[in-house]
C-alpha cells in the first residue's frame, strides 16, 4: 500500500535570518513538506496544485491576488503571531482559503514585554546603565530619581489575552488597575486582577500615571492615541505601546514627548520597522524603543510554530480549527 | 517661656550629588533644626553639645570614633535605607546611641528594580535599544531571540522584606519559586507565593533559570556568590544582585562571565561603587549594571526620610522605635 504523502505547505525561505528556523524544520518535516518559496517559483507547474498550505513566518510570504490563484488546492494559511493586519482577509476569504493565527502561543512572552518596558521606562534602567558604564561618571548622583511601579495606576487600553495577562502581572506590584475594551469583562474576572472598567478612554486616559496599548490594529485602532488623547494623558505619565505602532499618531507622539505633555514613553512597536534612521522619536531622551521583540523568545516561537502546525493540520482534515481568524 | 526647640539633626550635606534630598529639607525642618557637617564643623565649639540626631544619607556622614566622642548628647543614628554594613553597630551601641534603618520604606521599590533586572536582562532590553536606534540596523532579525520569564525558575537567596516581594511579583509570572534563607518561611507564607525551601543553596543554585540575591551584607554573606556557586548554576542562567556588591566575587563572576559558565548577570551594585572606568565588568556583553537604583524614586526616598524622622523622633522621646537595629 502507498504511504500517504505528506501535505505540501509553503514558506517564504528555510534558515538564513528570515527564514523559518533550522531548529524547527525537523519538527516541521514529521507533519509536511516543506517548499521554499524560490523552489515553487521555479516549480509552480509541480508545486501548483500540490500546496495545500501557506506557513507565514515573520509576515512572509506577502499574500496577494497573483499567489492566491496560482495556487487552486490551498485550504489554509497560517500566519506566524496574533496580529493580521498585513493580511487581506476578505480577498483570502473570497477564494474560500482559512487564515488561523497564535494567539496563546504569543501572550505570555508579550506580557512579560510590557511590564518589562513599563519597568525600564519608569527606573530609568537604560539611562541608568549608561551612567554604570560611562567614562565619565564619579560618583552616582544621590538625586537621580525614576518613579515607582509598585503602586502607581496602570491603564490598559485593550483587555484580550495579553492585556488580562499584563494586569495579573501588575496586580502583584500593587497596581491600580483601569481597563477599555470593545466589550467590558466579566466580574469575576475583573476581580481577580483588581481591574476597574473605563468605558470611556477618557477616563483611563487622565487617571492613569502608565498607559498600556494592547489592541489589535483594526481601522477603528487606527491612531486610536493621538493629540487629543495624549493631551487627556497626565503630564507625569508614560505611554506604552506592545500591539502596533499605527495604533499610535507617531507625529502627536514626537510632539507630545518634546513638549513634554507626557513625560515619557515606552515602545516595542513603531511604524514602520525599524524607523528610518534620522527619525525624530529616536533623537529623543524619553523614550524607550525595542525592536519588536514581544515574541522574541525561544519559547514563544515555538509554541507559535507547533500551533501553527495543529492550525494546518486540522484545516487539512476537516477538524475544528483552534485558531480561525474571520474577516 | 521659652520657646521648646526643636532637636538638633546633624546630617552630611544638603542637596547636591550626595546629599540629603532638597525636597526633604521642608519636612525636615518641621522636626528638626538641620545643620550639615560643614557648619558643625565651623562651629564645632557650640554646635558639639547640640547634636542630639544623625540622619545618614548614602553611608554618609562617616561615623567613626572621633565623630562620635565629639557629640557627647547623641541619642540616635538613622540610616537612609536598610543596610547597615558601613557601620560599627558594636562602636555605635557602646556609646548608649541607639540605631534605625527603614526597611518597610525600601522593600517595594527594592523588588521592582530586581524584576526590572530579571526581565530586562531575560528579555535583552539594553541590547534590544541600541539595535532600535542604532545607524547601522537596517532591518530587526527575527532570529534575535531572549528568554522566557514566564514559567521559568527563580530562586531567591535571602527571603527577608525584599526577597518576599520579589516572590510575590515572580508569582504572578507564573515562575516556579525556589528560596533559601537562614531560616525557613512559615508554610502560610511560603503557599501564597509557592515558594519551595532549598536548605542546602546547592539544590537551588542548580535548578534556577534565575539566580536573585537579596541577603543583607554580613560576615557569612560576604562572597557568598563564588566560584563554586557559579559553576553549579546552570550555565543558561542568570544572576542577578540588588543587595550588595560584596555578596558576589566580582573575580569569579567576571571569569564565569567571559567563560560561559553562567549566561548573563544584571548587577545593581558592585564592589566598589561606582566601578573603577577601565573594570573589566564594564566591558562584557552579557552583563547589565545599573548605578544603584534600588530605592531611587521620588516616593521611596520620601518615605525612607520620614521613617527615619519617625525613628527619631521616637528615640529622642524614649518611645520604642519602630525599626530600631540591635547589633548582633
Amino acid at each position: 500500500m502507498e504511504e500517504k504523502e505528506l501535505p505540501y505547505v509553503l514558506t517564504d525561505s528555510i534558515g538564513g535570518t528570515h527564514g523559518v528556523y533550522l531548529e524547527h524544520t525537523e519538527f516541521l518535516k514529521k507533519y509536511f513538506n516543506l517548499v521554499a518559496m524560490k523552489e515553487f517559483l521555479e516549480n509552480q507547474k509541480c508545486f501548483g496544485e500540490k500546496i495545500k498550505a501557506i506557513y507565514i513566518w515573520w509576515q512572509k510570504p506577502a499574500v496577494n491576488q497573483e499567489l492566491l490563484q496560482s495556487l487552486p488546492n490551498l485550504k489554509v494559511i497560517a500566519n506566524f503571531g496574533v496580529g493580521v493586519d498585513h493580511l487581506d482577509l476578505k480577498l483570502i476569504s473570497s477564494f474560500g482559503v482559512k487564515v488561523t493565527n497564535t494567539p496563546f502561543a504569543v501572550s505570555n512572552a508579550t506580557a512579560d514585554l510590557g511590564i518589562a518596558l513599563m519597568l525600564a521606562s519608569s527606573r530609568r534602567l537604560v539611562e541608568g546603565r549608561q551612567i554604570a558604564v560611562s567614562p565619565d561618571t564619579e560618583q552616582f548622583a544621590a538625586d537621580w530619581l525614576g518613579e515607582d511601579v509598585t503602586g502607581a495606576t496602570l491603564g490598559i487600553i485593550g483587555m484580550g489575552r495579553i492585556g488580562y495577562k499584563v494586569a495579573k502581572r501588575a496586580k502583584a506590584f500593587d497596581m491600580k488597575i483601569r481597563y477599555h475594551n470593545r466589550n467590558r469583562r466579566k466580574e469575576e474576572e475583573e476581580q481577580a486582577v483588581g481591574a476597574c472598567y473605563c468605558e470611556k478612554m477618557e477616563d483611563l486616559l487622565q487617571q492613569s500615571d502608565f498607559v498600556m496599548l494592547v489592541v489589535n490594529l483594526t481601522p477603528q485602532t487606527h491612531k486610536l492615541i493621538g493629540k487629543r488623547e495624549l493631551e487627556l494623558m497626565k503630564p507625569t505619565a508614560t505611554l506604552i505601546n506592545i500591539c502596533r505602532g499605527p495604533v499610535i499618531d507617531q507625529d502627536a507622539l514626537v510632539e507630545a514627548l518634546q513638549n513634554k505633555v507626557i513625560k515619557a514613553a515606552a515602545l516595542d512597536v513603531t511604524y514602520p520597522e525599524p524607523l528610518p534612521r534620522d527619525h525624530p522619536l529616536l533623537k529623543l531622551k524619553n523614550i524607550i524603543i525595542t525592536p519588536h521583540i514581544g515574541t522574541a523568545t525561544k519559547h514563544a516561537r515555538r509554541l507559535m510554530m507547533k500551533s501553527m502546525i495543529e492550525n494546518i493540520f486540522s484545516a487539512l482534515n476537516g477538524l475544528p480549527i483552534p485558531n480561525e481568524v474571520f474577516p | 517661656m521659652e520657646e521648646h526647640e526643636l532637636p538638633v539633626l546633624l546630617v552630611n550635606e544638603v542637596g547636591g550629588i550626595c546629599g540629603v534630598l532638597e525636597a526633604h529639607v521642608d519636612f525636615l525642618k518641621t522636626h528638626f533644626q538641620l545643620i550639615t557637617m560643614r557648619e558643625f564643623l565651623e562651629n564645632k565649639n557650640i554646635l558639639s553639645k547640640n547634636v542630639q540626631a544623625i540622619y545618614l544619607w548614602w553611608h554618609k556622614p562617616v561615623i567613626d570614633p572621633e565623630l562620635l566622642q565629639s557629640l557627647p548628647n547623641l541619642k540616635v543614628i538613622a540610616n537612609s535605607g536598610v543596610g547597615m554594613d558601613h557601620l560599627d553597630l558594636k562602636l555605635i551601641s557602646g556609646c548608649g546611641i541607639k540605631m534605625a534603618n527603614c526597611p518597610h520604606a525600601v522593600s517595594s521599590s527594592t523588588a521592582d528594580t530586581g524584576m526590572a533586572l530579571l526581565l530586562a536582562s531575560a528579555r535583552r532590553l539594553v541590547e534590544g535599544c541600541h539595535i532600535a536606534v542604532s545607524l547601522d540596523t537596517e532591518c530587526f532579525a527575527p532570529d534575535w531571540l531572549g528568554e522566557e520569564v514566564t514559567g521559568a525558575t527563580l530562586g531567591i537567596i535571602g527571603m527577608g522584606n525584599v526577597g518576599y516581594k520579589i516572590a510575590l511579583r515572580a508569582k504572578a509570572f507564573e515562575m516556579k519559586i525556589l528560596y533559601h534563607n537562614r531560616k525557613q518561611r512559615k508554610e502560610e507564607e511560603e503557599q501564597a507565593i509557592g515558594a519551595i525551601y532549598c536548605k542546602k543553596i546547592e539544590d537551588l543554585l542548580q535548578q534556577s533559570d534565575f539566580v536573585m540575591l537579596a541577603v543583607s551584607l554580613t560576615p557569612q554573606t560576604h562572597k557568598l556568590i563564588g566560584k563554586r556557586e557559579l559553576e553549579l548554576m546552570k550555565h543558561t542562567a542568570i544572576l542577578i544582585n540588588i543587595s550588595r556588591g560584596l555578596v558576589v566575587d566580582q573575580e569569579a563572576l567576571l571569569e564565569a562571565l567571559h567563560t560561559g559558565i553562567i549566561k548573563a548577570a544584571a548587577l545593581d551594585v558592585t564592589y566598589p561603587e561606582p566601578l573603577p572606568r577601565d573594570h573589566p565588568l564594564l566591558k562584557l556583553k552579557n552583563i547589565i549594571i545599573t548605578p544603584h537604583l534600588g530605592i531611587k524614586t521620588r516616593k521611596t526616598t520620601r518615605m525612607i526620610t520620614e521613617e527615619a524622622v519617625a525613628n527619631i523622633l521616637a528615640a529622642l522621646n524614649g518611645l520604642p522605635m519602630p525599626s530600631e537595629v540591635l547589633p548582633d
